[in-house]
């Protein structure tokens, strides 16, 4: 059934540092490379060389400026994908069941052989977590890399999900939420850790650390260049036009 | 939201379609023989036609019947099951006024109900998203229901009581714009909050994640349709509720003006249900820095 579990016991999900990610889309590329190959139908793309080039990613970095009122505006990275939410309404909606969430560790997926590709989980997402399969007519979404955490053919160190994998700045982490003294639960408490969009109740498991306050430069460090005084000819020069004026 | 064509006839057909069969089922059109074949069937062939568009929009659409296991948590499953419970016990009554069985009306009454129930149960696959303020309101199935309602009324010949659900219809159709416009506001969604970054200053989108357009951007945000829902509201209530009312009141009794009627009050409900979509801002919009 497309009901939620009660609980779980586990809760698997990410934190992502919004501080670190530099915005270089290697988790895309990792992402879109490790789900052409494994689980499910590969993401598809459309017209991928051509002039209008589309296609299916589980992962998307957007780029905000954020001004802040006493502040010089920064630049931020936001990765977006699916948060694996507590209260799922992805999943409720489904009306074959290929939609679920895990009871064993909370993680959110789509089984391809049932969906009948409706979109109506997609409308049901805030955070635009999923999309559809222009080729295979199926829904896609982020699995977690189901297929890489359990998968005991990978060396231990590649037991977690691409994007995790292939951050060159360590700015994503991958853990259980429901272990207070877990990596994902340590962090997110040290940095405070936000769930986006909190007002439409869906709980996310994913949680993001907002960037660190900046350094706040009380002046200029090269203004005791700006005050040049004139000297030698130049100088008497000055004094004199100075008189004059 | 993309208004795309299958969802729209699929809800304005299948609408008028349920709608119209109520209104025979309940035995409020007084027809027997060849005559009660023939408006069955047109109420039949709308309902019916309408669910097989909806079809269209699947990217799977073999594995319909899979659409019918989940009745318990999903609207769109329990609309499925509301549609073909209905069209298969609203068979006798129809059987009934072709071959003058004369079997009770009752039967024929609890079976209108279900009809308005299928309804109720399209227009809660829109009402419950919360994603989209707009749909997520009370007005939502009851905009669905008078438009079902009025469109059978329109259909069957129901002389005052159609004029009355040409009133209620406005009413509805005035209360869903009216609180439409306030719902997105209301649920408080903003860039600040999908992003999270809200709390440190004012977010603005510096850079978009891809140059083209995704499926997410395709389907949920049509900036085009908003730009003219002005004037597309006026044209909707014109066709809608004026002209056919105009009709109904007006012009001299007879089934070309009644088909008349239903058809501008059925090109009205197209022409609002385009715009149920395009006017609709989904809140992955904000991600994007577009509505």
């Amino acid at each position: 059934m497309t009901t939620l579990p009660q609980s779980t016991t586990t809760k698997l999900g990410l934190v992502i540092d919004m501080d670190t990610c530099v915005g270089c889309q290697a988790c895309v590329t990792a992402c879109k490379g490790w789900n052409d190959q494994g689980y499910g139908a590969p993401l598809s793309d459309q017209d991928p060389y051509g002039a209008n080039p589309s296609g299916t990613f589980l992962n998307r970095v957007h780029s905000y400026q954020i001004t802040p009122e006493d502040a010089a505006p920064i630049i931020v990275n936001l990765p977006r994908s699916c948060l694996h939410c507590e209260d799922a309404p992805c999943v409720t909606v489904c009306p074959t069941g290929a939609s679920y969430k895990r009871a064993e560790d909370g993680i959110v997926l789509v089984n391809e052989d049932a969906c009948i590709g409706c979109g109506l989980c997609a409308w049901a997402c805030p955070y635009g977590a999923r999309e559809m399969d222009a080729d295979a007519g199926v829904m896609k979404k982020c699995t977690l890399c189901v297929d890489r955490i359990y998968n005991e053919n990978l060396p231990e160190i590649d037991r977690e999900p691409a994007c995790v994998r292939a951050c060159p700045t360590g700015a994503r982490h991958f853990g259980d939420f429901a272990d207070p003294d877990s990596k994902v639960s340590l962090l997110s408490a040290e940095r405070g850790g936000i769930a986006l969009m909190p007002e439409l109740g869906t709980r996310p498991v994913n949680l993001y650390l907002p960037p660190r306050p900046k350094d706040m430069m009380t002046a200029s460090p090269l203004a005791p260049l700006l005050d040049i005084r004139a000297s030698g000819f130049a100088g008497w020069l000055d004094k004199i036009l100075g008189k004059i004026g | 939201m993309n208004p795309a064509p299958s969802v729209i006839l699929f809800s304005t057909l299948s609408g008028l379609g349920f709608g119209f069969l109520a209104f025979l089922a309940a035995g409020l059109v007084p027809v027997h023989g060849f005559h009660a074949f023939a408006l069955w069937f047109v109420g039949y062939a709308l309902a019916v036609g309408g669910l097989l568009f909806s079809t269209l929009h699947l990217g799977n659409p073999q594995r319909f019947l899979r659409a019918f296991s989940q009745w318990r948590s999903s609207w769109l499953s329990r609309e499925a099951w509301a549609a073909v419970l209905t069209l298969l016990l609203l068979a006798p009554m129809a059987l009934s006024d072709w071959l003058g069985f004369d079997w009770p009306r009752l039967w024929g009454i609890g079976t209108a109900l279900m009809c308005l129930c299928t309804v109720f149960t399209t227009s809660m696959i829109y009402a419950q998203l919360k994603t989209i303020p707009r749909w997520n309101h009370w007005t939502t199935p009851a905009l669905y229901l008078c438009f079902a309602l009025t469109g059978g009324a329109v259909l069957a010949g129901q002389g005052w009581f159609a004029v009355a659900c040409l009133l209620g219809l406005a009413a509805a159709l005035l209360a869903h714009w009216h609180f439409g416009d306030r719902r997105f506001a209301e649920v408080g969604a903003t860039i600040g909050s999908a992003t999270g970054l809200g709390p440190i200053g004012a977010v603005k989108v510096f850079e978009h994640p891809h140059t083209g357009q995704n499926y997410l951007m395709r389907e949920m945000i049509h900036v085009i349709g908003r730009k003219h829902a002005r004037k597309l509201r006026v044209i909707s209530m014109l066709l809608a509720v004026v002209m056919p009312g105009l009709l109904l009141v007006l012009a001299p009794k007879g089934p070309a003006f009644l088909l008349a009627a239903a058809l501008i009050h059925l090109a009205g409900a197209m022409t609002q249900r385009w715009l149920f979509f395009a006017e609709a801002e989904h809140v992955v919009g904000l991600y994007y820095g577009q509505r």
